[in-house]
């Protein structure tokens, strides 16, 4: 099931490997037979789809580039990617599920976990039977995470927690949350990762509502209240802002060659929407103004696809730094964005309804914009990238 | 028990197919392929077997090096090893069933489950020629009783039942009006029909997997079999296109219509 000609007009199909087209094919195999006929309603009523879990985890779609010896697939960064475009192009709460449970729960976890942690939650993971949520951003830190005020206090052979974490896709579902937090009143260098487990006294999360965007996918405020965890749950590998990010580079890697998959399926359903939708006697994309959108989509798709297949590569052979993903993460969201708004003017009236894909694409890229380092942070990463000069202080 | 499940490569019956004009054939350009539906439900069906009697899933397919994307994939499903034999030039499906004769009696399988026939060609005729070549017992277009949806169907039980003794396999056929039960001494032909069960998504560690499953190659000559095709195809040609209807002002005209233009009343 590889892209159509039209849409794949470099052919890049050509540049990936026959694991990864199969990767990529599998999934969309799902997407389409199980999960796009239902996604309307999922995201109207709010839900995310607890049910589509099972048949995520035996495909092996969770902590996919992760080793066999943990119950994991063992795939290339590349197929990884082309996994996640393609629940992507089923729904970015649907991805924003795999990339919290692989990219912020799993890789912390086997990155730097203890041979115990790893064990205990990477095959349950895998499997499906543990959802996990990743704590960093608070209701007043966002951008800039080495101010957070979530404390931890060590008490023998506990750490006591107190604080609050927002934002958290999958927080009310989740067994295990990775939750950062400062040691003892230090500064951000004290920032240690705790696999804090659901049912831990004084820890609850409860789910954020009004939301316009991510509809089919939970999103949660995490509170902790002197909440005693065993020393055995802090992960030992890493200390400072450098295990968060860590995470969010791998995170972020998978979300620039996700949103491809959105903006795919608004180039797709647009295309074929144009040419069946009369107007003025004619198909409406029979009309220039309709040609040049649709130019233009199909220009940017080919363009993120190429800066993410290379990032994807990059990343295989270890080569990959922030800033290339800040710009691919950058690009690509912004491009998927603007497409995807693109298609819903093509759509006309019928595009603001849920019986089309546009919109909820374009509803959830807004969110995709900001989480994840912010469209801004990436800017001033780069911007330092280039000149040398640090603008985040203003 | 062993199994030898087959997987053709096919044009995806999502692709557009368009006709050549000159009718020799169909544009090739930009088209997508994928396993043979009915072969991919004869995969799933083997499968099963082996889970519940034991032994192994052999897949075979004859084609250019393309059709090793077919056969990766039946390996990624589960399949435990595949056979390829080489061969890219113009086949019929007396070819293909005396090349698959040649396989059976090297690997010696129980039972061959092929798809009753083909999504591209439409002929149904290997698994019959087939059975024949091997002076098998044959029962066509399997189907299963029970409701795809049904728990035994998702506990992934095998709709072709194996006698307690080994020896025979029973069929379920969906004929006109009913359904057909067969008892078929082993080792025998079997072709699949829709209704048989609903295939699994491979997975990716299978995928992984099959990167290191073997793939045995073979050629038609090594075989020892003329695959110079008896059938050729003349012409190709597409069904008319629909006329796009009408609108009728009112109940009088449709019923004046339908009586003078449709004659149906």
């Amino acid at each position: 099931m590889s892209r159509s000609p039209v849409t794949d007009l470099y052919r890049i199909d050509d540049m990936l490997t026959a694991e990864e087209r199969a990767a990529r094919d599998l999934v969309a195999g799902f997407i389409d037979r199980d999960y796009l006929p239902k996604v309307g309603r999922w995201f109207r009523d709010g839900k995310f789809p607890m049910e589509v879990v099972p048949t995520l985890a035996e495909m092996g779609v969770f902590g996919a580039p992760l080793p066999t010896e943990y119950g994991c697939a063992g795939m290339n960064n590349v197929a990884y990617g082309l996994i996640l475009q393609e629940l992507e192009r089923g729904d970015s709460g649907l991805r924003s599920f795999a990339s919290v449970q692989t990219s912020l729960c799993m890789y912390p976890i086997w990155q730097f976990g203890s041979e115990k942690q790893k064990r205990r939650w990477l095959p349950e993971m895998a499997k499906g039977r543990a959802i996990g949520c990743f704590g960093l951003t608070e209701p007043d830190f966002g951008s800039d995470p080495g101010g957070m005020r979530t404390r931890a206090r060590k008490d023998g052979e506990h750490y006591v927690l107190n604080g609050s974490k927002t934002w958290i896709t999958n927080g009310s579902i989740a067994d295990v949350a990775i939750v950062w937090a400062k040691v003892d009143d230090g500064d951000s260098k004290s920032i240690r990762g705790f696999l804090l487990e659901k049912g831990m006294p004084g820890f609850t999360a409860q789910d954020i509502h009004g939301k316009f965007s991510l509809r089919a996918s939970f999103t949660s405020e995490l509170s902790f209240q002197d909440v005693r965890v065993p020393a055995a749950n802090l992960l030992p590998g890493v200390q400072g802002l450098r295990g968060p990010l860590s995470c969010l580079n791998s995170a972020r890697a998978g979300i620039a060659f996700a949103v491809t998959g959105a903006a795919i399926a608004c180039f797709e359903g647009a295309r074929e929407y144009a040419l069946s939708r009369q107007m003025f006697g004619k198909p409406i994309a029979g009309f220039q103004l309709t040609q040049e959108k649709l130019a233009d989509m199909l220009q940017e798709i080919v363009k993120a696809q190429l800066v993410s297949l290379r990032l994807g590569r990059l990343k295989d052979e270890g080569k990959v730094t922030p800033e290339q993903v800040s710009l691919a993460k950058r690009n690509n969201v912004k491009a998927a964005l603007e497409i995807a708004r693109s298609a819903r003017s093509i759509f006309g009236a019928n595009g603001i309804t849920d019986e089309y894909p546009a919109i909820r694409h374009m509803l959830n890229l807004e969110s995709v914009f900001t989480y994840e380092g912010t469209h801004e942070v990436h800017t001033l990463i780069l911007g330092k990238a280039i000149t040398g000069l640090d603008a985040f202080g203003g | 028990m062993k199994i030898l499940v087959t997987a053709k490569r096919v044009e995806d019956y999502e692709s557009k197919i368009k006709v050549k004009p000159d009718g020799s054939g169909i544009f090739l350009e930009g088209l997508k392929y994928k396993i043979n539906p009915f072969d991919e439900i004869a995969v799933e069906e083997g499968l099963r077997l082996a889970a519940k009697h034991g032994g192994e899933v052999v897949v075979a397919s004859v084609g250019g090096k393309e059709v090793q994307e077919q056969l990766r994939h039946a390996l990624a499903m589960g399949a435990h090893k595949a056979v390829w034999v080489n061969h890219a030039g113009p086949l019929d499906q007396l070819g293909v069933a005396g090349l698959l004769a040649k396989v059976c009696e090297q690997e010696k399988p129980d039972m061959a489950i092929l798809g009753k026939q083909a999504v591209d060609d439409d002929q149904n005729q290997v698994g019959q020629y087939l059975a024949e070549l091997l002076g098998w017992g044959m029962a066509t277009f399997a189907s299963k009783v029970e409701s795809l949806e049904s728990d035994a169907e998702k506990a992934k039980a095998p709709g072709l039942a194996v006698s307690a003794d080994g020896k025979a396999v029973r069929v379920v056929r969906e004929v006109d009006g009913g359904l057909d039960t067969l008892d078929v001494q082993l080792p025998a032909v079997v072709t699949t029909d829709l209704r048989l069960n609903q295939p699994r998504y491979a997975s990716l560690p299978g995928i992984m997997k099959a990167k290191s499953k073997p793939i045995a190659e073979l050629t038609p000559a090594g075989l020892g079999v003329d695959v110079t095709p008896k059938l050729t195809i003349t012409k190709m040609a597409a069904p008319p296109a629909r006329k796009a209807g009408i609108k009728v002002p009112d109940v009088a005209t449709l019923v004046e219509k339908l009586k003078s233009e449709a004659k149906v009343v």
